[in-house]
């Protein structure tokens, strides 16, 4: 019984780099890593093979496995992690590291590299993999030497997941793979250029707190900084919400941190949010951010940016701190635990909002509300996009269900139709946009949440982006469903064609389209094709109940738009409706055509 | 109506202001290249930058840069740098009180007869040395803040100036405090 000794205390153990990579991911209690094979990366992939702490799914592309390991953590809030090899293994990875940077998601991304001998002298399969992914990474490794290798893969998880999150590579050349070293556990060290302030200065939060308890008319903008934050973050908002009575609207990214179904949840803001999240941000005189950082999809014009508000601006990277948006109190600190802190002096402090004026805010908002900005024509003889996913969301919400989107309008759709009533159940592209997300995402969700349903809300021309990624799904009795909104279209370009250049729709149509049922069957998973409106719950009924992934092939109007819009330009009190009598192609200057 | 955008509207009003910073890094591979791809991947100047070890034991460089831009987009770099992982401090020297700023060039002047004594007058002038020397040409060697060193090199131009190699600015804060 000697040997149980070293479980408790283990000594530093002497093994080589390759086993350090499988010991330092279980010690960091990795149990799922994505990736695949190559030469650079063969010593590592003999060690996967010869234990069982750490299980390998294998990807059809490495563009995939990023995206696989960025909605296993986004669904999980630990850290996800790939494998890859070099050169082309790491430029294929370059697109999801991008994407992890841009919605700030914690990967840890390990890459093969030639030896270190060979590095600048173009060998096969090499590239600068660190000169690559400088700009696309939180941070990244090169490690050129066994004795650096326990200490920077302890770092790489810590970095990605603490502060704002963020991908980070360890590019480790094959011959510091095969070396042997001296392998040591992770300990708490402290980095000396690198600790991110967690809590909030307390004299910001009392001049928050005073704030909310005078404003007239306040509002929650919140984003993807509380989920990011951990549970505990959503539950304070969702406190702190109910305790002042003040509405609150969120981000993309922010969806799910309070409960769709809350009275007091405006819906998304931004280029295609609701009539009165937009025009609450237009009008409001305190705006509390909680978590988002003033994208230009949420902003519109700059200059007409709710110019009567007193800004509260809650986040943990200090540079989103008056980018692109002047704040008056800004509070740089975790959300979880500023939040804290505001609900606790709010409480201490005995505060009380203004009550006259929150009832005749309220009062306005409900106007707005009335505008009933989501509606649309519904149809009995083809299915509208929006009724689909409003179909999809009745035969589901009862479910332990998460979704991952692609990119377009029927992403747009779903952050306007689906209603989330949890965070960490949405994982969408928001800040890079893209397409081909969705599909590799449900598998690493599903595969964190192996009894869950995994439903990857698609379009047809999103969903081919990935679409080998079915095999991976297959192979890995992943039962991933794949709901794709199929209008022929790249809907989103055609929309902005018919809005913004006379109806022009130039490479915007998919030709030669797969048959989707045949598609799902070569890949050894099921196809389901629904046409008709009546058809619809029958078909999604059928789709949930298969125990194997399904593609499914849901036939929607082709010309359906996403409203409502703030057309390129405007401001937020300029934003049109579906049926509103002015066109768009009005709407829109010659120089607003410019945007993007 | 007028069109901007949705993207942050450009800061057309506001003033452009040239900034010193001083930045402690880890002295370690590919850390410059973190700073420079940043100040090209966002678009910010860059005037001047240096860059050298100062703390050998500890493994730290200090490098220096010279920087304009409106006071939202120095605030933005500031913040920026503060993000990237090996950065240990950013100070902004133009803020943080008074502080002293030196270059040192090598000015190299050829020329015989008045002109080659009216350089050397003025190198003397400026308190520049000569560090090399021969019947055509001299080289000077002259440290001071830059604009010394520009008028410098303007008064050597009809003289017979042949080259200049600048280091750039290097940037401390006056008084018994380290940064």
């Amino acid at each position: 019984m000697t040997t149980n000794m070293s479980g408790a205390a283990a000594p530093d153990r002497e093994m080589t780099g390759a086993e350090m990579v499988i010991e330092a991911l279980a010690d960091q209690g990795v149990q799922h890593i994505f990736g695949y094979p190559g030469g650079a990366v063969l010593p590592i992939y003999d060690a996967i093979f010869q234990q069982q702490m750490v299980q390998h799914i294998l990807v059809r592309h490495e563009q995939g496995a990023v995206h696989a390991a960025e909605g296993y953590a986004r669904s999980t809030g630990k850290v996800g992690c790939v494998l890859v090899t070099s050169g082309p293994g790491a430029t294929n990875a370059v697109t999801g590291l991008t994407d992890a940077l841009c919605d700030s998601i914690p990967i840890v991304v390990i890459t093969g590299q030639v030896p270190t001998h060979l590095i600048g002298n173009d060998a096969f399969q090499e590239c600068d993999t660190v000169g690559i992914t400088r700009p696309c990474t939180k941070h990244n490794y090169l490690v050129k030497s066994i004795d650096d290798l326990p200490r920077v893969l302890h770092e790489a998880f810590h970095i990605a997941s603490s502060g704002r999150p963020g991908p980070v590579v360890v590019d480790i050349p094959k011959d510091v793979q095969f070396a042997k070293g001296t392998y040591s556990k992770p300990t708490s060290f402290p980095h000396q250029g690198y600790r991110p302030q967690l809590k909030g200065d307390p004299s910001r939060i009392k001049q928050a707190v005073e704030l909310m308890a005078r404003a007239k008319r306040p509002l929650f903008y919140t984003g993807g900084g509380v989920i990011n934050s951990g549970p505990r973050a959503s539950t304070l908002l969702r406190e702190f919400v109910k305790l002042t009575g003040f509405p609150i609207t969120s981000t993309l990214m922010g969806l799910g941190a309070v409960q769709a179904s809350d009275p007091q949840w405006l819906g998304m803001l931004g280029m295609h949010g609701t009539w009165e999240a937009n025009w609450s941000m237009h009008d409001c005189d305190l705006m509390i951010c909680i978590g988002a950082r003033f994208d230009d999809r949420i902003t519109g014009r700059l200059d007409a940016f709710s110019p009567g508000s007193t800004k509260i601006h809650v986040d943990i990277d200090p540079s989103s701190i008056n980018k692109n948006v002047k704040v008056d109190v800004p509070i740089i600190g975790d959300c979880a635990n500023v939040l804290e802190d505001m609900l606790a002096l709010w409480r201490s402090s005995k505060a009380q909002p203004d009550k006259k004026a929150l009832g005749d805010w309220w009062k306005q908002i409900d106007k707005w509300r009335a505008k009933k900005s989501l509606s649309y024509k519904n149809s009995s003889t083809i299915i509208k996009p929006q009724y689909a996913i409003q179909r999809l969301y009745e035969l589901t919400k009862d479910r332990d269900t998460y979704i991952t989107t692609e990119v377009g309008q029927h992403q747009m759709w779903a952050a306007q139709f689906y209603g989330f009533q949890e965070p960490n159940r949405w994982m969408t592209s928001g800040g890079l946009g893209t397409m081909g997300y969705g599909l590799p995402a449900a598998i690493g969700v599903q595969r964190a949440h192996p009894q869950s349903l995994v439903i990857d809300i698609a379009g047809e021309a999103s969903v081919l982006m990935n679409m080998q990624e079915m095999s991976t799904a297959v192979q890995h009795r992943l039962s991933i469903k794949v709901f794709i909104l199929n209008n022929q279209y790249m809907g989103m370009v055609r929309q902005w064609q018919e809005l913004l250049h006379g109806g022009r729709y130039a490479e915007s149509y998919t030709h030669s389209l797969p048959d989707f049922v045949k598609l799902a069957e070569a890949y050894h998973a099921v196809g389901i094709r629904c046409e008709r409106p009546g058809d619809l719950d029958g078909a999604i009924k059928e789709m949930i109940d298969v125990d194997q992934p399904v593609l499914f092939d849901c036939v929607v109007d082709q010309n359906e738009n996403c409203f409502p819009m703030i057309p390129s330009g405007r401001a937020h009190n300029e934003m049109l409706l579906g049926d509103s009598g002015e066109s768009v192609d009005e709407a829109i200057t010659e120089e607003g055509k410019m945007l993007v | 109506m007028s069109a901007t955008s949705h993207y942050p509207a450009a800061p057309v009003a506001e003033k452009i202001e040239t900034h010193t910073l001083s930045v402690i890094v880890d002295n370690e591979p590919g850390v410059l290249a973190r700073v420079i791809g940043l100040f090209s991947g966002r678009g910010y100047n860059i005037d001047s930058l240096t860059v050298s070890e100062t703390e050998h034991e500890k493994h730290l460089s200090r490098i220096t840069i010279v920087t304009r831009g409106t006071p939202m987009v120095i605030e933005q770099i500031k913040n920026q740098l503060d993000r990237l992982v090996p950065i240990h401090r950013v100070v902004d020297m133009t803020l943080a009180g008074p502080s002293i700023q030196r270059e040192l060039a090598m000015v190299k002047v050829r020329g015989t007869g008045e002109p080659r004594v009216e350089a050397l007058r003025l190198a003397d002038a400026f308190r520049a040395r000569v560090i090399d020397a021969g019947t055509e040409s001299f080289i000077f060697e002259i440290t001071g803040a830059s604009e010394k060193i520009e008028q410098f090199i303007a008064l050597m131009l009809p003289l017979g100036l042949v080259e200049v190699s600048r280091t750039g600015v290097v940037a401390i804060a006056r008084g018994a405090e380290a940064m």
